[in-house]
């Protein structure tokens, strides 16, 4: 355990997990589990449930990282995807879809908890900047889906609209997602 | 309806699927190369929502669960439990995909040597290769002949891969190959025409008539 894993890229720590490398899990569970219980938080509104999601999705990484290596994912987003199917099996499972998932997930812009580390906060901010910039109809259709946990047919249902719309809300809104964030790295780079 | 199915990726991607629509869209996205590619940067938007919600200190007791599971699992092997694991039909597609492309690559740099089936079409005049997605592609010449390319492991046993050429919608018999851990140069018994479609599949030993499952690879139209 005397090994440095933290100078390790992500994608590094998952082919060490591949090999049973616990100090490597340990790593990875470091640098994803605050993110992966706040989603699962979110989703879920249980602390208990959401603790059950982000156990199974790093049991899960455990088991399958090596199938990861094939893939031409980032490592986060192979992790945080599978936060999120546990959280969203979970959720229908319980059939727990209390609360308000029409809430949204958006604040005033300069509310940041203090205690977040720069990097995070930083993202945070970028995703929250690029979700306000969405049309309303797509940013409403990926939060009712990716934070909500409803299916496609759920979110028609819920707001009385096709699910032809939905599907391609759905889609233009992760488009038009990408595009944004990718700007706004670009932008964050190039600036002081 | 195929186009209904591309229309998923979105749905997909965010995990709003229910598990009937799902694991549809998990058969044609083995088969879909534009759905993955779609699919794998609408996947890094959708996982990079997790940081659009405030991070939250999960207890102590978590971390160590985890790792104590962790530890019990690699002691003694469990059985994985697999049930909507988007990551297992393209691990291992990818890795083909990775093979076929330098295969591919190599053989097209390459054709001055041997006279193997491959080159022999490859060099005719007009010759061009076409895609059959991750698992390789297909050769063909104007004059009909083709020769495919393709990374398919040794069929199970009692099993053989069977080629199509589609035509008209018709699928024509076009010979049978048993794969192997390398690519496999297999020539196409029948002509292969403008507007004809290559398909594999996996059948039972000796071939059939008709195919009877769904394609592992497939060509676009021949142009």
């Amino acid at each position: 355990m005397d090994r440095d894993l933290a100078h390790l890229s992500d994608e590094a720590l998952l082919s060490l997990i591949a090999s049973s490398d616990e100090a490597a899990l340990a790593e990875l569970y470091d640098r994803f589990g605050g993110v992966a219980y706040g989603l699962a938080l979110r989703i879920l509104r249980d602390e208990t449930l959401a603790q059950d999601a982000v156990q199974e999705a790093f049991l899960a990484v455990w088991r399958t990282a090596d199938r990861f290596l094939a893939e031409r994912a980032r490592a986060s987003t192979w992790v945080l995807t599978l936060v999120h199917r546990r959280a969203v099996d979970l959720v229908r499972r319980e059939e727990r879809r209390r609360g308000d998932p029409l809430e949204s997930a958006l604040e005033p812009s300069a509310a940041q908890t203090v205690d977040e580390e720069a990097e995070l906060g930083f993202r945070r901010r970028v995703v929250q900047e690029a979700l306000r910039r969405l049309p309303p109809d797509q940013r409403q259709a990926l939060e009712l889906g990716y934070y909500g946990g409803l299916t496609q047919s759920e979110v028609a249902e819920r707001l009385g609209q096709p699910l032809g719309t939905v599907k391609s809300r759905m889609f233009t809104g992760l488009a038009r997602l990408r595009e944004l964030l990718a700007q706004a790295g670009l932008e964050e780079s190039l600036s002081p | 309806m195929a186009e209904d199915v591309h229309a998923l990726v979105g749905p997909y991607a965010l995990d709003a699927l229910d598990e009937g629509a799902e694991r549809g869209f998990e058969e044609h996205l083995a088969l879909c190369e534009r759905c993955r590619e779609e699919l794998a940067g609408l996947r890094e938007a959708a996982a990079s929502l997790a940081y659009g919600v405030p991070r939250a200190t999960p207890p102590p007791e978590l971390k160590q669960r985890i790792l104590a599971q962790a530890r019990a699992e690699r002691a003694n092997v469990v059985p994985l439990r697999r049930r909507r694991n988007w990551t297992a039909p393209l691990a291992a597609t990818a890795a083909i995909a990775a093979c076929a492309a330098v295969v591919l690559g190599v053989w097209a740099a390459s054709l001055s040597n041997s006279p193997d089936p491959l080159e022999k079409v490859l060099s005719k005049p007009g010759a061009r290769l076409v895609s059959m997605g991750n698992a390789g592609g297909v050769a063909v010449a104007p004059d009909g002949t083709a020769v495919l390319a393709l990374a398919l492991p040794r069929a199970p046993v009692g099993k053989t891969y069977e080629a199509w050429v589609i035509r008209d919608g018709q699928p024509i018999r076009a010979g049978v190959f048993s794969g192997s851990a390398g690519t496999s140069i297999v020539e196409i018994d029948r002509p292969v025409g403008r507007g004809t479609i290559i398909a594999v599949t996996l059948e039972r030993a000796g071939g059939v008539s008709k195919p009877t499952r769904k394609p592992l690879a497939k060509s676009r139209e021949v142009a």
